[in-house]
């Protein structure tokens, strides 16, 4: 019996490295998300069958299916009703709900069994109280950043937030070794209940003072962070399907967060901190010299151009304009010019978001290039139209070295032959910086709301057609 | 020390895991990077697996742990049920004609 239930996770642990495997290329990922999940079923399966027998409580399996039911049902509702746009906010919401299991899980075991935990040597306990001091920063980080990218509260840049959240990391680690040296004299169960308050509100302080753009980090990270957590708990559980998942998640959200962190240029320690360089930089207040243009001379560019692409932002997010712009390549297309979608890196509010709201508009992926594939090839480009980026194709990021964003890797939108930024106003970016692309010979902005910008352009084509 | 003798064959299980996780998920081109943090979220949901078992073995008396025994199925289940229809839902999307 014992050996199909190690086989059982066996084949969880293999279908969820498998699943991720499969999610290399799009066609094939349906079919890893469904593996993985068979998997998922797999272990859950085990796990009931292993554990139960006829002296367990019946109250207790009671409390375990009804919790199954409710969980499955509230996910699969909160799973249908969620907006594309609104996609970071849940997956830090269900990240939450990851972390706080991991607490949990310590809570309960020093809870009910603490002569146990006491009896299991001093390794064993500190697993156990890093496992729920990680699941605990990972559920409230995760709430925060659910707060944050939901609007329900606002950026707040104050350095106090990063130095109260350096004290509480110190302050945790601190009491750990100075408790098992033996300088405070309390019982393991009541220090481990103080650390998990303990980290509730480093979770709270570490969130709080990032900001919004550096957010696809900040979810990354956290991701790593619950992987981490689940990995610990199945160290003590001795359940290797755990570790070999929580392991593998763990991974991915370091390896996605250091992606975006080469993506902005900026080291992981200089985001956590919550702040830019904000070096000042001279000629600041300088006002620019721009090229306005309407509505109909963009018209008029887009019918001369041949090759056309796109590069989105968070602000085409907001205005909601995905659709406007699948409706705009399909008159571009009925003329035979061609179009692509130039994607940054770290466009949106989470790592590939731009891609899914493209994608949800119906955008064929071979459409959506990497900005690395294209930056070679700006120069064969007749017309760019930025819509809600900035920072992203701003060229100081190469050419001033007392810029904020200098060595970010940018889309050299400048290259191309002709270029229209769509933009509400002359705000600046996320780094509060001026855009020297707008200042160029070959670029022209076009103010307004990016959607009906897109809805006239296209209506007006439509026309000329 | 004692410790690690015990679970050599664990941490064997990590290290290599770690490598393979990385060399897997480096794979994965831009375009997913969405769905596959909504997929690893609910592969991360594995932790249900201690709860149902912790939950199982908490003997009768024991309201209060009972009670966050719930809790913690309760929130693992969001998270895999969430995690994996919402990563369905979104590559669903993801088309091509070619």
């Amino acid at each position: 019996m014992n050996v199909f239930i190690e086989l059982g996770y066996l084949g969880a642990a293999l279908s969820f490295i498998l699943g991720l495997k499969l999610m290399s290329s799009p066609k094939r990922a349906q079919t890893g998300i469904l593996v993985a999940a068979i998997g998922m079923f797999l272990a859950i399966s085990c796990t009931l069958i292993a554990v139960y027998s006829f002296e367990v409580p019946s109250v207790n399996v009671l409390i375990i299916i009804s919790a199954l039911i409710l969980g499955i049902w509230g996910g699969q509702r909160m799973a249908v009703q969620v907006e594309m746009t609104a996609m970071p906010q849940l997956v830090s919401l269900f990240n939450a709900t990851g972390g706080g299991c991991a607490m949990l899980l310590g809570l309960i075991e020093m809870h009910t069994w603490e002569s146990v935990v006491l009896s299991q040597g001093t390794a064993y306990q500190l697993l156990l109280l890093i496992g729920s001091l990680t699941g605990a920063i990972a559920f409230t980080g995760s709430i925060v950043a659910y707060l944050k990218l939901a609007g329900k509260i606002k950026d707040v840049h104050q350095t106090t937030y990063t130095i109260l959240a350096r004290v509480f990391i110190v302050i945790i680690f601190g009491s750990c070794l100075l408790f098992y040296l033996g300088f405070i004299p309390i019982s393991i169960s009541v220090f481990t209940y103080s650390v998990i308050g303990l980290s509730f509100v480093y979770g709270v302080l570490f969130v709080l003072p990032i900001g919004g753009a550096d957010m696809p980090v900040v979810i990354s990270l956290l991701n790593a962070i619950t992987g981490i957590a689940t990995a610990l708990a199945g160290f003590m559980q001795e359940n290797k399907a755990m570790i070999a998942g929580g392991i593998f998640v763990g991974a991915a959200g370091l390896l996605l967060t250091l992606l975006m962190c080469k993506a902005m240029n900026r080291s992981l320690v200089n985001v956590l901190a919550g702040h830019f360089n904000k070096t000042t930089n001279p000629g600041e207040d300088t006002p620019q010299t721009i090229q306005e243009t309407s509505v109909a001379e963009t018209i008029t560019q887009l019918s001369f151009a041949q090759k056309i692409g796109v590069i989105p932002g968070y602000g085409m997010a907001i205005a909601q304009a995905q659709h406007e712009c699948y409706q705009l390549q399909k008159v571009l297309e009925a003329q035979d010019k061609s179009i692509d979608y130039i994607i940054h890196p770290v466009a949106g509010r989470m790592p590939g978001h731009m891609n899914v709201l493209l994608a949800e508009a119906k955008i064929d992926y071979d459409y959506l290039k990497e900005m690395d594939s294209v930056n070679t090839l700006m120069e064969t480009y007749d017309m760019l139209l930025v819509i809600g980026a900035n920072d992203v194709v701003n060229p100081a990021a190469e050419t001033n070295t007392a810029s904020p964003i200098y060595g970010m890797p940018i889309i050299k939108a400048y290259q191309s032959k002709k270029i229209i930024v769509m933009k509400r106003g002359m705000s600046t970016g996320y780094a509060g910086i001026q855009n020297e692309l707008f200042e160029k010979e070959n670029c022209r902005l076009l103010f307004g709301d990016a959607k009906k910008s897109l809805q006239e352009i296209v209506s007006q084509m439509k026309m000329m057609n | 020390m004692e410790f690690i003798e015990q679970n050599l064959e664990a941490l064997y299980i990590v290290i290599l895991c770690v490598f393979i996780g990385i060399e897997v998920i480096a794979n994965v081109p831009a375009i997913l990077h969405t769905p596959l943090m909504s997929g690893a979220n609910a592969i991360s949901g594995v932790i249900i697996v201690g709860a149902i078992g912790i939950t199982l073995q908490i003997p009768q008396g024991h309201y209060g742990a009972l009670a966050l025994g719930g809790i913690a199925v309760f929130l693992g289940t969001l998270n895999i049920a969430g995690g994996f229809m919402v990563t369905k839902r979104m590559l669903g999307m993801f088309n091509s004609k070619k």
